[in-house]
């Protein structure tokens, strides 16, 4: 720093030429920049061309159309506002069982993500030597979509919500898995060296030593994963799972006449969604910030 | 501490009754805690009928696709009438042997065909009949005569594996099965592997090793004096009518458009709104509030529904997909933007600010390139679970390869495709994952 007030020095850059150097380095920074942006523009514009070929309807046409929709489900629906209570109450047996779903998946894939995250978590797999296999194991059960389990296994247990679970569960495990070893892998090991010192068994360390310096953000991730869930079992329900997708689905096929159904399945959908949202969005708060 | 160990010190008791009633509090808790969670789960299994699921579930079903998984069945049909044998994989008329190229296990002299099951099972078709001829067993021999079947077997009862009446006899052994009717008599021959994976019979690469095909491909004679045989190769694989590989990739395509397009959109929507609805960037207070809400209710409504209401505007296809996810994305990353957009620090824009800058550079220099990594690792996280998602919503609007696999599972026969999609579908789901990964770590670190 001292050197600058020694003035020119032959080894330096003249100050003209530092700024010259920068400016051409700015410049050639914004050149690249534009360069992907404009390919990343290109790669949108003629994408969405591609799509918009492919689709029965175009996007222009179908713009104008988008509200059509929903006012006449809506208007009908107001017609016969004084169903939609008795609807809502018929309907909610499904709704539990929706719910029934995703909490049950949540649970049995939550405790196999367990398992499986300390399992591949390095300084505290059981046989370290085996953390990549458990890596590879939950990489590839996050990868599934659960659409694809619960087909197969409608074709061979039958519609209803078993197979469902079965299929978010899977997913859940390897997804919940993969942060939870995040999480572990930041875990503090004195506990754990301590407990090994009394001569406790792994099962010991781990549920004594690990799990409650963990449990406060496996516990988030957790009820965040279950707000996932109420989402993809009523998708699923709308491939043949059960619960309020299914009965979504058969609504809508009645179509123009029972609206009133649809809208009141619609809405007990988006309460619970939003009333979950809250619920685990203060809990989580509460839980990462003590 | 020797006083201590002396007289227990009057004054902690009360410290030491919390502290036991609090342990003792903790240690009903860790077993309540679980006791509720088998409870539910008692409740659930009775809610879901689990009970009731064995007797429900088609073991059958699940034979047929855990051996079409890995194995597949060659028909031999004769037409009892015209006397034409037909060979073919899956008994479809795309597996087709040509005549003249029929499997070496099929021989044909004259009248007599012969059928080599393996393990000494060897079925023969001739002018008057069939015969089966069974390891340990014997030889299943059947005629027609006038308007009913005669079956001659090995003496002693008929064994459970033998189904005969007058019109129909059908004899399912570990060799393969085989059916008799007055129309025609067919055999299927099971083994393992997917042999028109590559080539249909009826393009001449059909059936030759890897060498034979790396050879033909490198110096061997046009088989299609037209075009090389590599070209020749590329189209019979991608055409191949069986397996449609060519429409197949054309789905995955479509797919990853459709996540591409919807992360992307979104998030170049969400950029601008996510700035409105920060409180340090948007001073009107209502308009903040308003967007919030707008963002809450497109997450709330969710991709199903919003779905459904675009595909009654825009019809089935993958574009319609796109703009269903990438309206539910708007939500989502509206509020993360937002969210992020509130916690920089505002250091930075300060120094901006007093170079003299208005707000948008303000907005350019001083936030952007705060915040840019962290936008981008999450929009870069959400274009892999789009991936995932675009295959379901392929599925619900009719694109991609989430309608592919749904057809096949429909069908309920063609369980090896089910199966090769679900294998393309999780490499493609991990290429992403690991796509995404590492613009994440090179776009984060790079900037």
């Amino acid at each position: 720093m001292a050197d600058i007030a020694h003035g020119t020095n032959p080894a330096r850059p003249l100050p003209g030429d530092t700024s010259a150097a920068y400016l051409a380095l700015v410049r050639r920074r914004r050149l690249y920049g534009g360069i992907i942006l404009l390919v990343f523009a290109l790669a949108m514009i003629s994408g969405f061309r591609l799509a918009e070929d492919r689709n029965a309807g175009g996007f222009l046409n179908g713009l104008p159309l988008v509200l059509d929709f929903p006012s006449e489900v809506l208007s009908e629906a107001w017609d016969k506002r004084a169903n939609l209570p008795g609807l809502i109450l018929r309907h909610l047996p499904s709704l539990v069982e929706t719910l029934n779903i995703a909490a049950v998946s949540t649970l049995l894939g939550g405790m196999a993500a367990m398992v499986l995250a300390l399992l591949s978590t390095r300084g505290l797999a059981r046989w370290p030597r085996l953390t990549g296999l458990f890596r590879r194991l939950m990489d590839g059960a996050r990868a599934i979509p659960e659409i694809v389990i619960a087909l197969v296994l409608i074709y061979i247990l039958g519609g209803g919500p078993v197979p469902a679970a079965v299929a978010i569960a899977i997913h859940t495990a390897g997804a919940l898995g993969k942060l939870f070893s995040e999480v572990a892998e930041n875990a503090d090991l004195k506990p754990v060296e301590g407990l090994q010192s009394v001569g406790a068994s792994w099962m010991q360390r781990m549920w004594l030593g690990v799990v409650p310096q963990v449990a406060p953000n496996w516990l988030s991730y957790a009820l965040l994963r279950f707000e996932i869930n109420v989402r993809a079992s009523a998708i699923l329900g709308f491939v043949g799972a059960g619960g309020i997708g299914y009965d979504l689905k058969i609504a809508m096929q009645w179509g123009q006449g029972r609206y009133d159904l649809v809208v009141a399945i619609f809405l007990l959908l988006f309460l619970t969604i939003v009333a979950i949202d809250r619920l685990s969005d203060h809990a989580r708060n509460r839980l990462v910030k003590g | 501490m020797t006083g201590m160990t002396a007289s227990p010190p009057p004054l902690f008791p009360p410290v030491a009754d919390t502290v036991i009633a609090r342990f003792r509090r903790r240690r009903m808790l860790s077993f309540a805690v679980p006791l509720a969670i088998l409870a539910y789960l008692l409740y659930a299994a009775m809610a879901f009928d689990v009970a009731g699921l064995a007797a429900r579930a088609k073991m059958d079903n699940a034979k047929v696709l855990l051996a079409d998984f890995w194995s597949h069945k060659t028909h031999v049909t004769r037409d009892n009438r015209s006397g034409r044998l037909t060979v073919a994989i899956e008994g479809e008329a795309k597996g087709l042997y040509p005549q003249g190229r029929l499997p070496g296990w099929v021989t044909v002299a004259g009248e007599v065909t012969t059928i080599d099951l393996g393990g000494g099972h060897v079925v023969t078709y001739d002018a008057a009949g069939a015969r089966y001829a069974v390891p340990d067993y014997g030889i299943i021999d059947i005629r027609p005569q006038g308007d009913r079947l005669v079956l001659t077997t090995p003496e002693g009862a008929l064994p459970d594996w033998i189904n005969a009446s007058d019109r129909r006899v059908s004899v399912t052994t570990a060799g393969g099965r085989f059916a008799y009717t007055r129309s025609k008599v067919e055999t299927f021959r099971y083994a393992a592997g997917w042999p028109a994976f590559f080539f249909t019979p009826d393009s001449p690469f059909f059936g030759k090793s890897w060498t034979q095909l790396a050879g033909l491909a490198l110096w061997g004679e046009r088989l299609d004096p037209s075009r090389p045989n590599v070209a020749a190769m590329a189209s019979g694989f991608l055409n191949n009518a069986m397996w449609q590989h060519g429409a197949v990739f054309w789905a995955m395509f479509e797919t990853i458009l459709m996540a591409f397009l919807g992360t992307f959109g979104a998030a170049i929507l969400a950029l601008p709104l996510g700035f409105m609805a920060a409180r340090n960037m948007m001073p009107f207070g209502a308009l903040r509030f308003g967007l919030r809400r707008v963002f809450d209710f497109i997450r709330g409504v969710d991709g199903l529904i919003w779905t459904i209401v675009l595909a009654r505007a825009f019809g089935p296809g993958p574009m319609t997909g796109a703009l269903a996810m990438l309206l539910t994305d708007t939500g989502s990353f509206g509020k993360m933007f937002s969210e992020a957009l509130e916690n920089i620090d505002e250091k930075q824009v300060e120094g901006v600010r007093s170079t003299g800058a208005d707000s948008l550079q303000r907005a350019r220099f001083g936030v952007i390139p705060q915040v840019m990594p962290v936008l981008l690792s999450q929009v870069l996280y959400f274009l892999e679970s789009n991936t995932r998602s675009a295959t379901v919503i392929g599925a619900i609007v009719g694109g991609g390869i989430g309608l592919m696999l749904t057809q096949a599972i429909q069908t309920q026969k063609d369980w090896e495709d089910v199966a090769w999609y679900i294998v393309l579908i999780v490499l493609m789901v991990m290429a992403m994952d690991s796509l995404s990964g590492w613009l994440r770590r090179k776009l984060i670190r790079g900037s």
